[in-house]
Formats: C-alpha cells, structure tokens, sequence
C-alpha cells in the first residue's frame, strides 16, 4: 500500500500515479515516472493522464479522442488490467490495487511514445476476416434491405465492438502465437458470419478454421470476455464459430475437432471423457509417438494405467443410470462431425 | 459449526481417473473438517468446453441432467475441477436466464424422467471452504502448519474468468487480484508466494493442437513460481494440475531451462496441514516428486 491521503472535506484523494514512459526514438530502456495528484471519485483514467500531460509533463504521450467510449482510441493497461481510459474510474482502480497504479500501454512490446502502441498487427488481423458484408448489393435500392428483430438479435452483442483492443492486448494466445487472429477479428468474424444479408459464410468459416490462426487456437482463458469495456464477450463468439465450423460442414476431421467430438466416444461408454482415448483418437495411432515419454512417466506413478492405453479393454468406471446420458446424446445431439 | 454442511459432490472425470488424489484428498479434508459429501454417481462429463465446441446444446442438456441429481438431494453442488465449475455454471446461468432453452433442455430430460429446476447452487470446494466452513475455523484444525513452506497459488482461469458468472459462487473474486488461494494458504500458516502468473493460464485446453503455446504458458507461470522463491505450487484446479505436473519434463525443454517443481492439488495442501495420511494425500500419484513435502511437514 503506498502513501495516500484522504480529504474529506473535497472528497478527494491525494496520491501518486506511476507511469511508463518511453520513446522508441530516444529511450533504449523504458522507465517509470511519478506523478502526485489529487484525485476526485468521478475522474476517469482518462483525467488522470490529462493531468500528468497538462500540470506535470507536456511530453506524456497517449491517444485521446472522442472521451465517450465509443471510438476506441485510450485503451491503456492499468497493472496489467485493460481499461478504457476514458470509461474506467479512477477510484475504483485505486481501491482494486490499493492506491498503487501504474498506467502502462497496452502492448509494452508494441510501444512507439509512453501509451500510444503501434496497432498495425490489430488491423492486419481485423482485415483478414473480412469485417464487412459481403453481398452483391444494388448500388440504388429501390427498398430498404430489412432486418428482423430476432435476425439483429442473432448478432448478439457481436455489433458493439469499437476496434480499441483491449481484448487483443489481453489475450496470451496471441502473446505466444503470432498467427493467431485473436479475439477481437474472431468476434468481428462472427458478427459478420451471423448477418444473414451476408454471403461469406463459407469463406470466413473457412478462415476462421485455420490451424494457428482460427478459433481452434483459443486456450479458453476468458481474458478477453474481462477486458472488453464492451461487452461484446469475444469468446463467447469464438464459441458460436466453433460450432458454425461443425454445422457447416467446415469442420474437417483433424487433431483439435477430433478432440471436441471424440468427448462423446468416453461419455456413451462409461460417462465419463475417457483420457486415455480422447488422446489416442484425437492424435491418430501415427501421432502417439510425440506422446510416449509422458505417457511412461504417467503410468509409472499410476496416473494411467495398462488397460487404458488398449482400447479394447475398458476399466473406466460407469456413472450411474448411464443409459440415461445414453438417450440424451441419443435425441439432442444437432452436430455431426 | 452449528449446522453439520453437507454438499453434493461432482467430481468430473479427471478425478476418477488421472488424478485419484484430488478425490482422495477432498474426502479426507471433507471428512476432518466435519463435511458431509454425498458423491454424485450419476453425473458425466461436464464438456470441458470441447463438447460445447461441438455440439452446446448437448452440452447444456448433459450438464442440466447432473445439476437434476445435486436439486433431487437438495443441496449445493460443490465441483472439485475449475472447469466443470465453469461448464456447470455456464449451464445453470443459460437456463436460469433463458426460459425457452431451459424448456428445449426440460423436453429431453423428460423422457428420461428428469426436469432442471434452477434450485442447486453450484461452488468450488475452495470457496464453500472459504466462505460457508470459513478460513477461522479451518485455522482451528492445523495439524501440521506449512508455515516452512513457500507456497505459490495459481488460481486457474475457470475459477475467477468471466467474473460476472462467478460473483455469486466465488465470493466475488477480482480476477485481476484474486487472493483466495493466499488467504487459505495463510490460515494454514503457509507463506502465499506473490508474482504475476498467478492469475494466468496454464494452456491445458490447446495441449494437443497448439503443444508449443501450452508449454509456453505453462513455462513462463511455473518459472514465475520459482524465481519468487516457491517451494510448491498449489491449485484448485486439476486440468492445471495435470499440464503443469506431467509436462515438466516438455516444458524444460521448451523454455530451455530446468522447471522443478511440485504442484499440489488444494485439497492435498490443505489434507497435509490437517495431518491426513500420506494414502489419503496420494503425492505418489504425481510425476514431479512432491513426496520430501511430507517429511518436512511431519
């Protein structure tokens, strides 16, 4: 917890601000500054850094424009939080981190001047999902081109996206994975896929399929539904194109819709996921081999054992009732693989 | 406690087969805190978010049919596994808000005699431990203080992402600061280690089809660990577990840098505390040595 002093009498609060400055131009290393102020319970993030810019340091770099959080543009990072600069309040983040902030960018690796990043990799992604619709339209349309309410309501909150990257910035696929189209060009991928004046779908499904790059990449860490200021919940998308790819027959049998189909193979058996099989039948016999030196290590602590590496021999225990689990799969399975 | 608590237990599938540990290890702990659980034999797999990849709709039906078993008995269903925990609640949420998907679901269960009502409330074993047993009364039963121990929590991201789904069930966790793994870890006098991964994800979920991203991240948490001074990882989260304990061996490599160390299960730090037995604890089960904990501990 670091000094802070409370003013009742203004309702504010005084303390210090860190911030992580650098100037790709100049700086070979970044470093933080200091910056003390007196913060009131209404301020914004966005206040915060007009203070540091205008009472402190003319220098101070960010990108500010329309401060009512719809274009985009002063997504920072808050002690590795994604914020919104001009949505998030200041006291809230203080009391979440007690009194101790940094304002850092988004990306550091990405960094040109303080907060403002180079985002040209976000844009890239974005472009290659092709978010616009695709449809061969009458230049002079004699009538308007309608929409149902439950069409529009197909598009969940996949509409309210503003590009500012948050999610982008927050996801750890793409820390470690730079194919990967991340979660704002996925849920911008399946706004479009989902408008039914659309007629990509089959095109973007195919590109949203794509080992290293597609849906099938997501580690389902949920950063992204966290830090959107939006609500847009990108993985929950991401979810929706999953399923897209098996209703549309885009989902061709490899190692990862294996892995999400094969679920059931254990589960009409014995109820459970079967490890042993969901491994086997997801990587094919050939591909075991990348699997053996952690399968000996496995089987010498008795994490698994003999019969469930044969899958003609079956110890798994049942679940009760499982004829049960077997009808449900029976009438309420939709997809096919 | 005035009130013996009693609770449904799902144990997913990872516990009746890879992990025998996490199951032996929450009974024992259920059993010296005064805990009754009733083991849900009936349920199945919650999908672990692959089936719902493939198919959500029977994902929702199949998790509906074993939140059905937890409502007959009248209890809370307490999960031993982040991510049934997650897929349990992502169920509940959907067809308790929306009443057209629970009567498609409740026109299946039908036919096999079930209906869903809404009536169970779904939690994490750790946080029906922190919130409804309470970390003063836990405190009462160390046996065994960890308190020579640095021990680094790593929450597991089913546990406290979307925090809007959990609010109710985990005492309104921040998943930018989490720290209930730290209070339990301090009651058992152990000392919470503090670094960044910690709220991280480990990779399990791309393990076959993206192997370098999952060893990546599970690498850099692990190496946090250490280099903060760890003696053990804990986590409540057993899919964590199993990518974090089994790999070290692929990590290392990967990351080009030795990666040791033992990565607990929650209830098998909390059962060496309370002086369960070394067969109840079941540290043999796991591939990175973690026996010498006891020898320490005892």
């Amino acid at each position: 917890m670091s000094e802070v002093q409370i003013n009742e009498a203004s309702n504010t609060r005084k303390v210090t601000i860190k911030a992580w400055r650098f100037n790709a131009e100049t700086d070979y290393l970044p470093y933080t500054k200091q910056y003390e102020m007196e913060v009131g319970k209404d301020e914004l993030i966005l206040d915060l850094m007009n203070k540091i810019k205008w009472e402190h340091d003319g220098s101070f770099s960010y990108r500010r424009s329309c401060r009512h959080g719809i274009c985009g543009a002063c997504a920072i990072k808050v002690n590795g939080k994604s914020v919104l600069a001009c949505k998030q309040n200041a006291i809230e983040l203080l009391d979440l981190f007690d009194n101790d902030i940094t304002l850092e960018p988004s990306s550091k690796k990405r960094a040109v001047k303080d907060m403002i990043i180079d985002k040209s990799d976000f844009w890239e992604k974005h472009a290659q999902v092709k978010p616009y619709i695709v449809a061969d339209i009458d230049p002079t349309p004699q009538t308007e081109s309608k929409q149902s309410i439950s069409q529009f309501n197909s598009l969940l909150d996949a509409d309210l996206c503003i590009q500012c990257g948050a999610c982008h910035y927050a996801c750890p696929a793409l820390e470690v994975n730079d194919a990967f189209l991340g979660p704002a060009a996925l849920a911008a991928a399946y706004r479009f896929t989902a408008d039914t004046r659309d007629e990509a779908t089959q095109e973007r499904l195919e590109i949203t399929f794509e080992s290293g790059a597609g849906v099938w990449d997501c580690v389902k860490c949920f950063e992204c539904a966290e830090a959107c200021p939006k609500e847009v919940n990108p993985i929950e998308k991401i979810g929706k194109l999953h399923n897209m790819q098996f209703e549309h027959g885009v989902a061709i049998s490899n190692i990862a819709t294996r892995h999400a189909e094969g679920f059931l193979r254990g589960i009409k058996k014995t109820g459970y996921l079967d490890e042993a099989d969901i491994v086997t039948y997801s990587e094919g016999y050939l591909g075991m081999y990348k699997h053996i030196g952690t399968a000996v290590k496995m089987l010498k602590v008795g994490k698994i054992h003999w019969h469930s590496g044969i899958p003609f021999i079956n110890s798994i225990p049942k679940i009760k009732n499982l004829d049960e689990v077997q009808k449900l799969i029976k009438i309420s399975q939709t997809n096919k693989l | 406690m005035s009130e013996q608590l009693h609770y449904a237990l799902f144990t997913g599938c990872t516990a009746k087969q890879s992990t025998p540990e996490l199951l032996s290890s929450t009974l024992a702990v259920a059993d010296k805190l005064g805990i009754k659980i009733t083991i849900l034999e009936e349920a199945s797999c919650c999908g672990a978010s692959h089936l719902q990849d493939f198919d959500e709709f029977l994902a929702h039906v199949l998790n509906a049919r074993n939140i059905c078993y937890a409502e007959k008995l009248g209890l809370t269903m307490i999960t031993i596994c982040n991510t049934c925990q997650l897929n349990s609640a992502m169920t509940k949420h959907a067809l308790d808000k929306d009443a057209a998907l629970k009567a498609r679901v409740n026109e299946k269960l039908a036919e096999v005699g079930l209906e869903y009502k809404g009536t169970s409330e779904i939690k994490h074993f750790l946080y029906a431990i922190i919130d409804e047993y309470g970390l003063e009364n836990v405190k009462e039963k160390v046996t065994v203080p960890l308190s020579h121990l640095n021990i680094a929590p790593f929450y597991g991201c089913h546990n406290i992402r979307p925090s809007e789904l959990h609010e109710t069930s985990n005492g309104g966790e921040n998943p930018y600061v989490p720290n209930s793994l730290d209070k339990l870890i301090s009651a058992l006098e152990g000392n919470p280690v503090d670094y960044e991964s910690k709220n991280k994800c480990c990779g399990f979920h791309v393990e076959l089809q993206a192997n370098h991203a999952s060893e990546v991240l599970s690498g850099n948490a692990l190496l946090d660990a250490i280099d903060n001074s760890a003696d053990l990882m804990v986590t409540p989260c057993p899919l964590c577990h199993l990518k974090m304990d089994t790999y070290q061996g692929s990590i290392s490599k990967v990351m080009g840098r030795e990666v040791e160390l033992p990565v607990l299960h929650m209830p098998q730090m909390v059962a060496l505390a309370l002086g369960c037995t070394e067969k109840e604890i079941g540290l043999n089960f796991h591939v990175q040595k973690a026996k010498h904990l006891y020898s320490t501990s005892a």
